[in-house]
């Protein structure tokens, strides 16, 4: 690849109003979307807002909207996603622009303890370690769904969050449903009435966008899919 | 088309609902027109001789079209959301739509 090679990047400027601004980016061997804003910030303009970490795909603070897709940008090369030479880097969706690429996630974490994400114990540090058999169907529903990394690509996929804003959200609920599988947890019933209310999983239209860009391949339409049947059997039985 | 819509199922949820909505829309016109069966026959039967012009036809090709899909289509809803998971979204959409135009098609082809 020759050195003077360039994109033309387009980044979000601004807040909830703003607009696009042009860069151009000297193009590199295996170049990321986050390679292309941190150049940006450090060559072109330093006050260029941005959010990131580990670089390595394991935070999940990176995650912006990329060519109208939300991706999380540290693992994505910038070869995949370049359409004729042009780059579009936005703010996430559904959520509130702080400035340029950072978004405010207050909205995001706030919905993982509406929907009862911590985790709720029924041991103390002075009870015996509970065995956990990896095999047991429960556990492997609880680690399909735990490898989350919190960086709300999935969020930003919804179309229900666009047009819903009580409604909780894939990433939330899917935390839900882990701890609903989760046998240490205590709070089982309170999680189900958290996760059916009006925000809640049963609002999910099954568009299947979280699936589709989760960078973890994961599924959150499945976990909301397993909250509804656990909501109903408990209401069935007068449980929440 | 938004970016983060170009996938698969997000194509079967839009089949879904406009296949819905145009349904719904249908149903009250298929309605009235079948309610001159009780109050005027030849009323009917002027409605019923539509059915032999090629577009009319077409256009009955559609509307079975729709109905598969949505009966399919939401078939395939209630198994993901009542029945154990099952990786194989894409192929049940897919299905769904093969089906749908399939007899839609045998349908065309005895109207014909």
């Amino acid at each position: 690849m020759s050195d003077d090679a360039s994109l033309k990047v387009s980044v979000w400027r601004g807040a909830e109003a703003g607009s696009f601004e042009t860069f151009d980016v000297p193009m590199q061997e295996s170049q990321t979307v986050l390679d292309l804003v941190a150049w940006v910030q450090q060559n072109a303009d330093p006050t260029l807002a941005y959010r990131y970490a580990c670089r390595v795909g394991m935070c999940g603070s990176c995650a912006m909207m990329v060519n109208g897709v939300p991706r999380w940008t540290c693992r994505t090369h910038v070869s995949k996603v370049a359409k004729d030479g042009t780059v579009e880097i936005a703010p996430l969706r559904n959520l509130p622009v702080i400035k340029d690429l950072a978004v405010d996630m207050d909205p995001f974490f706030d919905k993982w303890t509406a929907a009862g994400g911590a985790f709720s114990p029924t041991k103390s540090r002075d009870d015996t370690v509970e065995p956990i058999l990896p095999e047991t169907p429960e556990r492997r529903e609880a680690d399909a769904a735990i490898e989350c990394i919190n960086c709300a690509v999935c969020y930003a996929a919804c179309d229900v969050v666009s047009v819903n804003p009580d409604y909780l959200g894939p990433a939330a609920l899917n935390r839900a449903w882990s701890l609903v599988n989760d046998v240490k947890d205590g709070a089982l019933d309170a999680r189900l009435t958290a996760v059916s209310g009006a925000g809640g999983c049963h609002n999910c239209h099954s568009q299947q966008g979280c699936v589709a860009h989760c960078p973890n391949e994961l599924n959150p339409t499945a976990s909301i899919a397993g909250l509804k049947r656990a909501t109903v059997r408990a209401a069935l039985k007068g449980r929440i | 088309m938004k970016p983060h819509r170009n996938h698969p199922l997000w194509y079967a949820f839009a089949l879904h609902r406009a296949s819905g909505l145009l349904l719904a829309l249908f149903l009250p016109a298929h309605f009235w027109v079948l309610s001159y069966a009780l109050t005027d026959a030849a009323a009917l039967d002027g409605f019923l001789r539509w059915t032999d012009y090629t577009m009319v036809k077409i256009a009955e090709f559609g509307l079975v079209f729709l109905l598969a899909a949505h009966m399919f289509g939401g078939l395939r809803l209630m198994a993901l959301e009542w029945l154990p998971w099952s990786p194989r979204q894409k192929t049940y959409a897919a299905s769904a739509v093969a089906l749908s135009f399939c007899l839609s098609t045998l349908f065309f082809l005895s109207a014909v």
